[in-house]
């Protein structure tokens, strides 16, 4: 598939670790920041392949390890006692709240359904007049302007059942906590390539100046993830702290204007409580005042008491680089971590490592000619 | 989460009376209808990267051969340093 295959190709992989590998020459920490990255990292199996003095820590770009208790509380309160339609990606049904997780809720005769997008949201709510429809609408930048979508084409189309409980983080806040923190050993990033593809290059100069580090925007594929790696690698050797923009095939350096309208139209800044790090000022969004219409949480005023989180969990740790998910997964096999966020990334990237979407058991460099990223979404096509 | 597709247009389908503009999408032959308010310029025939049902970006093929050529590009980059360096010492 064009724009897809290529980077993919086992020649070139081989020929930008080779490169990594006469590039480096003292020990580095450098932290990825999105989920996506992380799973094609472990996928791909490059993390066995670059060179030992190359740490790869991987960062908070995962919904299920930054979304509080609280929220999913949230969410099972409007699903079981509101008796709303409740709408949401697939990937946070399984999050435990703190009572129980909205897949249970569904269980118990909750109408939950799973949708691959906010849009398809508007038309349930269409379809069902007499019912209160909410969208989860979780996410990073990547997802705020289709979350934010929906509201604007609720509104314009006159749909006055349908709201968002909106969760949304940014990255930037996400990067400063990381840094700010005193054990902390992050040396460079790779800034997540979808996010910069909303947001532009802009809010990742000063952090570059500021904590004196590289930051590298990166794509998803085995090639981006090493050029990504490869160019970071440089800037440490070479003590340079720039950001640069491996993906600019897909990111321009002002992000996409049009998105960052409809991001504008609907949501405003706000504090937000990240799960095992607490409050970060400035990290997330919520619904505009005067659309307070389409907002959920003042729609039906939830009122919930806020569960305590787990003290287990290690979401904080793992967020500044202190913890890293691969190892908690390594020694979770041996006995299960308390968390049961954490036993969800068990199952959830566990498998990745052995037994690739195919279904077929691959090993060592031959992992990244499969398409699997082409697989799941196929998946995700047919699932919704 | 922030899993996004590079796709091509095949078709723009937006019909009169929808607000949003949309578009049959081809991901390597699987199509599927797309919102394409987000990417106002681009073309039947444009490749698009998709998120949730929205086209977030165009996919630019100048800057996609870019990576390609990076190797090249440093190799004959630091050749030119060490010529410096070179040239210093020497
Ligand atoms: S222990 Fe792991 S999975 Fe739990 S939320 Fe906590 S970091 Fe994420």
């Amino acid at each position: 598939m064009k724009f897809l295959s290529e980077y993919r190709s086992p020649e070139l992989v081989d020929q930008y670790l080779r490169q990594i590998r006469e590039t480096v020459r003292r020990p580095w920490t450098i932290m990825e920041v999105c989920g996506g990255q992380t799973h094609s990292l472990v996928k791909n199996g490059i993390l066995n392949m670059l060179p030992p003095e190359v740490t790869m820590v991987h960062g908070p770009g995962c919904p299920v390890c930054v979304t509080p208790l609280h929220l999913i509380d949230k969410a099972v309160w409007l699903a079981e006692e509101q008796r709303v339609i409740l709408c949401s990606y697939g990937d946070m049904l399984r999050v435990p709240g703190s009572r129980k997780s909205l897949l249970e809720a569904k269980a118990a005769g909750a109408d939950v359904r799973i949708l691959y997008s906010p849009l398809e949201a508007v038309t349930v709510a269409q379809e069902n007049p007499g019912r209160e429809v909410v969208f989860f609408a979780v996410g990073f930048e990547t997802t705020a302007p289709a979350n934010a979508m929906s509201v604007v084409h609720a509104h314009q189309l006159g749909v006055q059942n349908y709201s968002i409980l909106a969760s949304h983080v940014l990255v930037p806040p996400a990067i400063e906590a990381v840094m700010n923190d005193p054990e902390a050993r992050i040396q460079g990033f790779l800034a997540a390539g979808h996010v910069c593809t909303i947001m532009g290059l802009h809010e990742y100069h000063p952090l570059a100046e500021k904590y004196k580090i590289p930051i590298v925007v990166t794509g998803f594929e085995p090639v981006d993830l090493l050029q990504g790696i490869l160019m970071a690698v440089r800037q440490l050797e070479n003590g340079e702290h720039r950001v640069e923009n491996q993906y600019s095939r897909v990111v321009r350096p002002e992000g996409n204007p049009e998105a960052r309208r409809v991001i504008e139209r609907v949501f405003t800044l706000s504090d937000r409580e990240w799960r095992g790090i607490g409050t970060i000022p400035n990290s997330g969004w919520e619904v505009q005042h005067d659309l307070s219409a389409y907002d959920a949480n003042r729609k039906f005023n939830v009122q919930l008491e806020k569960a305590p989180e787990s003290p287990d969990c290690i979401a904080g740790l793992v967020l500044k680089g202190i913890k890293n998910h691969t190892n908690a997964l390594n020694s979770a096999r041996a006995a299960p971590p308390p968390c049961p966020s954490a036993r969800l990334w068990c199952r959830r990237k566990a498998p990745a490592q052995h037994t690739i979407i195919t279904g077929r058991r691959v090993s060592g460099s031959t992992v990244y000619r499969l398409p699997s990223t082409v697989y799941r979404y196929a998946n995700t096509l047919s699932d919704a | 989460m922030c899993l996004a597709i590079p796709g091509k247009i095949t078709q723009i389908t937006t019909d009169p009376g929808n607000p949003f503009r949309s578009g049959k999408v081809s991901f390597g032959g699987i199509v599927r209808e797309v919102n394409l308010s987000l990417v106002p310029d681009a073309r039947e025939g444009d490749y698009v990267l998709v998120h949730v049902g929205a086209a977030i970006s165009m996919v630019d093929e100048a800057e996609a051969q870019t990576t390609f050529d990076y190797l090249k590009q440093i190799g004959e980059l630091d050749d030119l340093n060490l010529g410096a360096e070179d040239s210093k010492t020497g």
